[in-house]
């Protein structure tokens, strides 16, 4: 076990902004804290780093309580959002800065600055101050400083949020191919789902303070615990229903809700890809004007309007588009293929319900 | 070896046509070194013209008088002095404001800038009554055998006074805009606090705080209003250059006046080029 955190809270003054967290993370894993800005994910990490202290509970690295090792000491590497690289030394300089505190011998330094070197493809630059880098350059630089003292953790806060697009998916693959050759345990904070589903072995996912859920991608993705987990990741249609004779109802749209009481709020949650449309008014059983098409690449988002006026998200492959010669402002019907109740935040989801046949949704059940 | 895709250079090139804000290049241009000229070109040649009236052996016969070279020493060394002082005490000010929050940190503040704003002469009577032997000051100075005023220590202490905003001032912005987070990698790769500030915090403050070091030298060098109050004006001790252009002035000597200035322009100019040096030293990190 690399990290281990048990009951950890931490309050600044009157808010508390961890509550009561415990997760391990294992020797050489790749985990993402995930959540919106406030959730916590960045106060963990500083945690763990040392750079603050738990109100509560206990904090392990490597089997060792940490609480109230100094930060100096707990070895452990730390990438920050802006870099904070020193801007009075070269790049080689601010690589080996961990190195000479630890009194290396001048020969060991530098052997171990040219490797890091290389590894980060920073060849040539060893003599450049950070002004005269470019923001990828620098965040290399920031990650080779962190590495060079060998840390037993590599702590990264938001490490693609101030690149563009283009060179942040390309540090993402970088990130996952340098944690796979050096293998060493790293935590990583990011805002972005996707950024955190394609880099992550697992996900932490927060939310004001609260641990949400523990899990791989895949998990969360599929089998998300609560109503916050299932809108943040990803793209989830919410409608609020009514229930009245078993069936929740809004607009034209029904489901079926046994066991809950007559008047009752439902909420109820469907992935895009989970709504099937045809080009044929009658083929389904909700009619809609399919309002606006997105093209998001290799997928599109549709967005259909009903009669009532509510607005679903579909999404598509698109072959499909095309296949289905669609086109916006046409009608067309629409059907839900599964859908999830949604409970109140924070309580545990029931599992998604799949339809079997979707033509006779929401009459005679 | 992992490495990521080659990405472009970063290369900042300034564009050719850049938009501009005040309206015609040369007309600004000819406007500044109009004014330029007016305010402090033609003056100076002015006096370099009159100066080259008198002729190498009058120039050094003023220039190197011994009690004239006293003169020049004392204000060199009060005014380096003073700024180093100010250098030490101002930088620890800057810190104080920028990095505390206290009751009176605003009013503290404000009053930085008191130097800058109060006539010399004010400054030269306020500290002359306060350093002399019946001074607040000065009282408990007198006994421990040391003259508050009339005297190099008065000297010091009112080039001090006059020059300390300068430090303080161009401290304190570089220290706002320093990052926390610098200071947390430090920790993070295990240095202590005095090994962050020596080697990260005071390198980065080090081109504003020679920039502080430089302006109140020159500002201590320029000083005469608050000095006729203090320094007495004692021959071969207590007296600082421009006095002794003063001196030939009042004996008519308008020769004497003008070689004594042109040498101090002349060490001006030495100095200033001297110091703007070490500040593109300092700043090589930088832009």
């Amino acid at each position: 076990m690399s990290i281990e955190l048990r009951h950890i809270s931490k309050r600044f003054g009157d808010i508390t902004a961890v509550r009561n967290i415990s997760f391990t993370v294992g020797e050489g894993e790749l985990v993402g804290l995930l959540g919106p800005s406030g959730g916590g994910k960045t106060t963990v990490l500083r945690m763990i780093a040392g750079l603050e202290t738990p109100t509560e509970g206990d904090l392990f690295v490597r089997g060792r309580r940490m609480n109230d090792v100094p930060v100096q000491t707990r070895n452990i590497g730390f990438v920050f959002q802006g870099y904070a690289l020193f801007k009075t030394m070269t790049v080689f300089d601010n690589i080996a800065f961990g190195l000479r505190i630890q009194k290396q011998r001048c020969a060991d330094i530098a052997a171990r600055v040219e490797e890091l070197v290389k590894t980060l493809g920073l060849e040539g630059l060893e003599r450049r101050f950070p002004h005269q880098l470019s923001g990828g350059q620098r965040q290399r630089v920031a990650i080779a400083r962190a590495l060079a003292p060998k840390p037993n953790v590599l702590l990264l806060d938001e490490p693609f949020g101030a690149v563009d697009a283009k060179i942040r998916q390309e540090l993402r693959e970088w990130l996952v191919q340098l944690h796979d050759e050096l293998n060493i345990t790293t935590v990583f904070v990011t805002h972005d789902q996707e950024e955190a589903m394609e880099v992550s072995n697992r996900i932490l996912i927060f939310s004001r303070g609260n641990l949400e859920q523990l899990g791989t991608p895949r998990e969360v993705y599929e089998q998300p615990r609560n109503e916050f987990v299932a809108r943040f990741i990803g793209v989830m249609n919410v409608l609020e229903m009514t229930v009245s004779g078993g069936i929740a109802r809004l607009g034209g749209l029904s489901f079926p809700a046994h066991g809950h009481s007559e008047g009752q709020t439902l909420r109820i949650g469907f992935r895009p890809y989970a709504v099937q449309v045809s080009m044929s008014p009658n083929e389904y059983r909700h009619q809609a004007i399919l309002k606006h098409t997105y093209f998001l690449g290799i997928m599109l988002r549709l967005e259909l309007e009903t009669p009532d006026g509510l607005v679903v998200r579909a999404r598509m492959s698109k072959e499909d588009y095309a296949r289905l010669k669609l086109e916006d402002g046409m009608s067309v019907s629409f059907q839900i293929r599964e859908y999830r109740v949604l409970a109140r935040e924070g309580e545990i989801l029931t599992p998604e319900v799949s339809i079997a046949h979707p033509t006779v949704l929401g009459e005679g059940i | 070896m992992v490495r990521p895709n080659p990405e472009p250079e970063e290369t900042v090139k300034r564009q050719d046509k850049m938009r501009r804000l005040l309206p015609g290049f040369r007309l600004t241009l000819g406007f500044t070194l109009f004014y330029l000229s007016v305010v402090v070109l033609i003056p100076m040649s002015a006096m370099i013209l009159r100066g080259s009236g008198i002729g190498w052996d009058g120039f050094w016969k003023y220039v190197l008088h011994p009690r004239a070279i006293a003169a020049y020493k004392l204000s060199l060394v009060a005014s380096m002095t003073a700024a180093l002082l100010n250098v030490l005490f101002g930088t620890l000010l800057a810190w104080v404001l920028v990095r505390y929050t206290f009751p009176g940190r605003r009013l503290m503040d404000a009053l930085v800038d008191v130097p800058f704003a109060l006539p010399t002469a004010v400054a030269g009577l306020t500290l002359g009554n306060l350093y002399g032997p019946q001074g607040w000051i000065g009282q408990w100075l007198a006994p421990m055998g040391i003259a508050g005023v009339n005297s190099q220590f008065g000297v010091v202490i009112a080039l001090m006074f006059v020059s300390l905003p300068f430090v303080v001032r161009t401290v304190q912005p570089v220290l706002e805009s320093f990052e926390q987070e610098v200071e947390e990698a430090a920790a993070t790769l295990g240095a202590g606090r005095w090994r962050t500030f020596f080697r990260v915090v005071l390198p980065t403050l080090l081109p504003s705080i020679i920039t502080g070091f430089a302006l109140a030298f020159a500002r201590a060098l320029g000083e005469f209003g608050s000095i006729q109050f203090v320094s007495g004006s004692i021959p071969f001790r207590t007296e600082i250059a421009p006095q002794i252009l003063i001196q030939h002035l009042d004996e008519h000597e308008t020769a004497g006046a003008i070689a004594v200035a042109l040498f101090l322009l002349i060490i001006s100019f030495l100095i200033l080029g001297t110091i703007n040096l070490i500040e593109s030293w300092a700043r090589r990190f930088q832009n």
